[in-house]
């Protein structure tokens, strides 16, 4: 057993590393912070079109529509260093969720009209799955697209669709038939946001932001060439995408990343002039997450290596989300008990230095935020629900 | 970057695995645990016909050569089965550290013994106030007559019962908690001085409290310099500790997959119970801590291949904390799932989980391996 990568790989690694060195600098950091007076959609716009100068927008796709043609070790590694280096992925409701989608199953006039602006960041997508009464149970969805001549009028209401107001389309699954399975009568269209009778209503979070949304459809004309394949067969595509979204959500560099900064911090922030780091009982809490961690950095390796080699991952694939989200979680946890009261403070009026623990604000917003890790892309306990069926066969 | 067995290791890991599936079912067990001697000596021989006695030693004394990743292949299947023959105690202890002993004219006697099948052996290391610390040792050996005279008392003694020598840890320099000044000696079972008494282990193991008095050793018994015995342990315990901890895994997934099972047959309600979430959830649970338990075991093996110790060491205490939690979260699951049926001494299940408990208590319990961990980590 070894986890070495070859001298190739190695030289690819280094050339990953030193593009985010380079190119990735402290003020995009600053504007994707998502502070007061920023323009996260700006920077994170201006760091896709950077990527994507570069030929690395798209390591997911298909060389001829605009992939890398990496092997499964390169888009590993390249996933790892960004990971580590902090950067943050791409929105992925456009390149990594409808793409594969419409590169899939779409047609080719769809193909050549939608592709070339995702990859150019040209238009923001998001993503209308989630309504008020189909969370979990996603095929329970109401949205209906009745059938009218060169049209499909839409009526209903989407909800939790990140980014929603700065999106130019949304991709929804919306209800074409009925009287069948639920799973049945589901079809996937495309929907351009400026049309008539589409109203976004923004849902401020826990966290005190607002980056989520409820998307109201009222009498919307959407041109039946916006159908992605046949009408009713939606849910197998969504199926499809989702098997995608549940992929590689372990982020052990991201969190690996976190907790060494967590580690720095708590050898700055004291308690009676002793650091924290150095108390035996917050060691202990460090240690219980860090080896999770360790573990899952190979279980990680695991999957991919049996990727790499060509073959299906095993069953130990099916845990990387629910253990990398509980893990991340977890750092959250640490991160604002570490913070302590000062983490409560609100930067309305009042800003970091002043406050005299810089991390506190973020340790707040991470960890608020971050209880969402559990619930999206199907919740924890769905996960299990799979797993409990699909590996053990209950 | 490949996390197979290879070939050799995959058909020694067969072997041990077709063994325990077709002769070491869990009557045959228990009607060796209630042996005289808790052991077959029958099954002793066919490990070394098999060649499995060999693994860690180096060919020119008659091994096969292996490394670690051998002995975890061979002690996962092991575990499959809670084999109480004394395969950790005499191949994986006594004999790695007889391995990796710069004292060849030792090696040259002894191993060929260990291969064969003649010799078992233990590492009589453990005394009434050591606890985990190695090196906490009262046990002594004085210069006397150009070599060692050793007097104390060491307790459970893994297998003591059946060894036929013991690797004694004993102190002829420092106080009692020195790291340095203590060293490793090589003492017959059979020699004037030397008394054992042997008990049951609730895991269906043997050990014994083994008492030494006016034991005379010459220094050519020494397995390396003397007083630099702990670095020899310390050189060896990663080892042990990754055997084990395969042991383990092998016991973990053996319990899951009968309690996946037997909920699948088990009707209450006028339903099998594994179609109850609030069990399905938690055989989930128990399915995914098997596997960073897995991951950390290959995580160790990988880095045994770099020449990284720090690494490694770090890898190892958070392994051996990793199964000491997982296989307590595992096995007091695999109990309360079984339901009554899992209380009977009738049932396989409480004693594969009395093996894992022993298991966690062998050389450092979790909360042990933890702190180590953390001094390593976190500390300035």
């Amino acid at each position: 057993m070894d986890i070495n990568f070859s001298a190739e790989d190695l030289a690819f690694r280094d050339e990953v590393r030193d593009f985010f060195t380079t190119e990735f600098d402290a003020s995009i950091a600053a504007e994707l912070s998502g502070a007061q007076g920023t323009d996260y959609k700006g920077a994170i716009v201006a760091w896709q079109k950077k990527l994507h100068a570069k030929g690395w927008i798209a390591p997911g796709w298909p060389k001829e529509y605009g992939g890398t043609d990496w092997s499964s070790t390169q888009k590993f590694i390249y996933e790892t260093e960004r990971g580590l280096a902090g950067i943050p992925d791409v929105v992925p409701f456009g390149l990594k969720m409808v793409a594969p989608v419409i590169y899939t199953f779409g047609n080719e006039e769809q193909k050549a009209r939608f592709l070339p602006r995702i990859l150019e960041s040209e238009d923001w997508w998001c993503q209308g799955y989630s309504e008020p009464g189909a969370g979990s149970d996603l095929a329970a969805l109401n949205t209906t697209a009745d059938y009218a001549g060169d049209n499909y009028i839409v009526n209903g209401r989407k909800i939790w669709t990140t980014f929603a107001q700065y999106a130019d389309w949304i991709f929804c699954l919306v209800r074409t038939s009925k009287g069948m399975r639920k799973q049945q009568g589901i079809s996937f269209l495309l929907i351009d946001m400026n049309t008539p009778g589409i109203t976004v209503k923004p849902i401020v979070t826990i966290d005190g932001k607002h980056s989520l949304n409820e998307v109201l459809f009222e009498d919307v004309k959407v041109p039946t060439d916006n159908l992605i394949g046949e009408q009713d067969k939606g849910w197998t595509y969504a199926k499809a995408l989702l098997a995608h979204e549940r992929t590689g959500m372990a982020e052990v560099a991201d969190s690996t990343r976190m907790l060494n900064s967590l580690k720095q911090r708590a050898s700055v922030e004291v308690n009676g002039g002793n650091a924290m780091i150095d108390d035996p009982i917050f060691q202990m809490r460090l240690s219980d997450i860090e080896m999770e961690l360790m573990a899952l950095e190979y279980t990680e390796l695991r999957v991919f290596a049996s990727m790499a080699a060509g073959g299906m991952p095993g069953p130990e694939s099916s845990l990387l989300k629910i253990k990398g989200t509980e893990i991340s979680q977890s750092i959250h946890e640490l991160q604002l008990q570490l913070a302590s009261f000062y983490g409560g403070a609100l930067p309305e009026n009042l800003n970091a230095d002043e406050l005299g623990h810089d991390f506190a604000f973020e340790a707040r917003g991470k960890y608020m935020y971050g209880r969402a890790a559990t619930i999206y892309g199907g919740s924890n306990e769905v996960q299990r629900n799979v797993i409990a069926k699909a590996v053990l066969g209950l | 970057m490949n996390f197979d067995f290879t070939e050799e290791q995959t058909m020694i890991k067969d072997s041990v695995s077709r063994f325990v599936r077709d002769e070491y079912d869990f009557d045959t067990r228990r009607t060796i645990v209630e042996s005289d001697e808790g052991i077959s000596r029958k099954f002793w021989s066919m490990f070394a016909e098999l060649g499995w006695l060999s693994v860690p030693f180096a060919e020119e004394y008659g091994g096969f050569g292996g490394t670690v990743e051998d002995i975890a292949a061979v002690m996962e299947e092991l575990g499959k089965g809670i084999v109480v023959e004394p395969y950790a105690s005499t191949v994986v202890v006594f004999g790695g550290l007889l391995a990796a002993s710069d004292n060849s004219a030792l090696k040259a006697e002894v191993i060929p013994s260990i291969i064969d099948g003649s010799c078992m052996g233990s590492l009589a290391s453990t005394e009434a106030q050591s606890r985990y610390e190695m090196s906490d040792v009262a046990t002594t050996a004085t210069a006397s007559d150009g070599g060692y005279k050793i007097n104390g008392e060491k307790t459970v003694v893994a297998n003591g019962g059946t060894a036929n020598k013991f690797i004694v840890t004993a102190r002829h320099a420092g106080d009692q908690f020195d790291r340095a000044g203590i060293s490793l000696f090589l003492v017959d079972a059979s020699a004037p001085g030397v008394e054992v008494k042997s008990y049951k282990m609730m895991d269906g193991q043997s050990a014994a409290t083994v008492t030494f008095k006016d034991v005379m050793v010459p220094a050519s018994q020494l397995l390396n310099a003397a007083g630099e015995g702990m670095d020899l342990i310390d050189q060896v315990m990663p080892q042990i500790l990754m055997g084990l901890s395969a042991e383990a895994l092998g016991i973990m997934s053996t319990l899951n997959t009968a309690t996946v099972e037997y909920t699948k047959v088990r009707q209450q309600f006028d339903t099998p119970i594994s179609s109850f979430q609030v069990l399905q959830h938690r055989m989930v649970d128990t399915f995914m801590a098997c596997e960073q338990t897995k991951s950390m075991l290959y995580r160790g093996l990988c880095q045994a291949g770099e020449d990284d110790s720090a690494a490694l060491l770090k890898t190892v205490h958070a392994l051996k904390a990793t199964v000491a939690r997982y296989g307590r979260l595992i096995g007091e699951e695999a109990i309360q799932i079984h339901g009554g049926i899992g209380m009977t001494d009738e049932l396989n299940i409480g004693h594969f989980v009395k093996r894992l408990m022993m298991i966690n208590v062998t050389f450092g319990d979790g909360d042990y391996h933890q702190k180590k961990f953390n001094q390593l980590s976190y500390s300035a």
